[in-house]
């Protein structure tokens, strides 16, 4: 295998796509990507990337199912299509909606993508996105002052110490000259298959196969009450 | 508070291309601590851009395609990507802090993430900060509550103290309603190297070279020396009186007529 898998996660709207973009047009070769977008209902970032670029691309609708679930699905079939369709790189972008799902194997560059403008708590609550991540990308720069940047920055060291910081105004593409290195450096995949990094959260509930009453009391399996004594979280 | 910037004896602006790609007429633009400099031009020609060029250190990666050198050569990445090494400090239009934290919650993460040890720095940028604004800016309030004048006020004092780098870049200071002579002064006072983005005369002359602006590029750079010596003294005459009525209008006089206005 050839293939450098490259998996960008995010919340909605901090500019993931913009993110694709630059990190295609500054590949030595923008022809050698593959694009590989999961959303839930609505999509069209696949159509976009494929006629500015002109590279394969292929997006896969979750619908019912939780759309990260749906990507360790269909992710190692992805590699191989990337593979046959001759590409050196696949960019794998999630539909950022659970924060706690981390959708970066063991062998991908794992990009968290995170918007200045998301306000000083944002990394605290996304924080197993970003801990498992190798590298935060910051976008939306320009709009927020240096003060406020530099605190967002030990924000994200509160979460991950030792992860690298890239901030960019990522529809001018300022800053990802650094990104554009990372890539450059990281190794292709040995093989399709592959490990995730962390623990995904409980997926199997009563609530996932459509029990639409609220409260504990209507629910077996995984419940908790208001007042329980520690969080249902066994995540890292 | 020592600084961990490294010695900064020069920043290079090397010329771009204006927007119809035409390569800019000039050959560097050399900044040296202590030196002045404002950039002039109508709204729309390249003002802020310029600036941002300087902050982001361009290395032909934004829409200008100018570069910037420190001490003559590319600069490392860490003094570009460790806000703790950037010997930066840009102060933009942008009067929102979007930070849901209060003032001092908000310092002391700064004060954490520039690494500075020492007592008191939080409440030394808080009474920097409120010689430059009317209404005075407290520890406890939220940072999203402030006003445009007291949230500019707090990042140029934090610039200054906090931050505490060899070269500032200010985009037009003289808005917000905040006492752009103290600012000025204490810049001085400070030694940075400073770079204004104005429309205010006042400011552009007073600094020792003026960019003047047009199509995305740079058109001209003028160094008057003392041929605007007498022109700033009545300047300095002028502003001081709009600043005394503007005073009183604030306070809420009447005026009728421009009685102990005379400077």
């Amino acid at each position: 295998m050839n293939v450098k898998l490259i998996a960008i996660a995010g919340p909605p709207s901090a500019g993931k796509t913009a993110v694709v973009k630059q990190i295609i047009r500054n590949l030595p070769d923008p022809k050698k990507a593959a694009y590989l977008k999961i959303d839930v209902v609505q999509a069209w970032e696949d159509e976009e990337i494929a006629a500015e670029f002109g590279i394969p691309t292929k997006k896969v609708y979750s619908g019912d199912m939780c759309p990260d679930h749906m990507g360790i699905m269909v992710i190692r079939d992805a590699m191989e299509w990337a593979e046959k369709n001759g590409a050196d790189y696949l960019l794998y972008e999630s539909a950022g909606l659970c924060l706690r799902c981390t959708p970066y194997t063991k062998n991908s560059l794992g990009l968290c993508v995170i918007s200045a403008v998301s306000g000083t708590h944002a990394p605290l609550k996304m924080a197993p996105m970003i801990a498992l991540a190798d590298v935060a990308v910051v976008t939306k720069i320009d709009l927020v002052s240096q003060a406020e940047k530099e605190v967002f920055r030990e924000r994200i060291k509160e979460v991950a110490p030792g992860i690298d910081i890239i901030e960019t105004n990522a529809v001018q593409g300022t800053g990802m000259r650094y990104l554009t290195k990372v890539i450059a450096d990281m190794p292709p995949a040995p093989s399709e298959k592959d490990m995730l990094r962390g623990v995904p959260p409980l997926g199997v509930c009563t609530i996932c196969i459509g029990k639409k009453e609220i409260g504990w009391q209507e629910h077996f399996g995984v419940i908790r009450q208001i007042d329980a004594p520690d969080s249902i979280y066994r995540g890292d | 508070m020592s600084s961990l910037h490294t010695e900064i004896e020069s920043l290079t602006i090397l010329p771009g291309t204006t927007r119809d790609g035409k390569m800019e007429g000039f050959d560097e633009i050399i900044i040296r601590p202590g030196d002045t400099f404002s950039i002039v031009g109508p709204t729309g020609s390249g003002k802020t851009a310029f600036i941002n060029d300087i902050e982001v250190f361009a290395q032909g990666d934004t829409v200008t395609n100018r570069r910037i050198l420190i001490n003559g050569r590319e600069p490392d990445e860490a003094l570009v990507r460790d806000p703790s090494k950037k010997p930066i400090a840009m102060i933009t239009q942008n009067t929102k802090c979007l930070a849901d934290l209060v003032v001092s919650e908000f310092l002391e993460m700064h004060i954490r993430s520039r690494k500075l040890k020492g007592q008191g720095i939080m409440e030394k940028t808080i009474s920097v900060a409120n010689e430059f604004t009317g209404e005075k800016i407290l520890p406890h309030m939220r940072m999203s509550a402030l006003s445009g004048g007291q949230t500019r006020s707090l990042f140029i004092a934090d610039a200054i103290i906090i931050s505490n780098t060899p070269i500032i870049l200010l985009d037009e200071v003289e808005n917000a309603g905040i006492f752009k002579d103290r600012v000025i002064e204490v810049l001085r006072e400070e030694k940075k190297a400073i770079i204004f983005v104005t429309h205010d005369p006042y400011v552009a002359l007073l600094t020792g070279t003026r960019i003047v602006m047009g199509n995305g590029a740079v058109t001209k750079i003028l160094t008057p020396g003392r041929k605007e010596e007498e022109t700033l003294a009545e300047i300095a005459r002028m502003d001081a009186k709009i600043t005394h009525l503007r005073e009183r209008i604030r306070a809420g006089d009447l005026l009728s007529g421009l009685e102990g206005v005379e400077a």
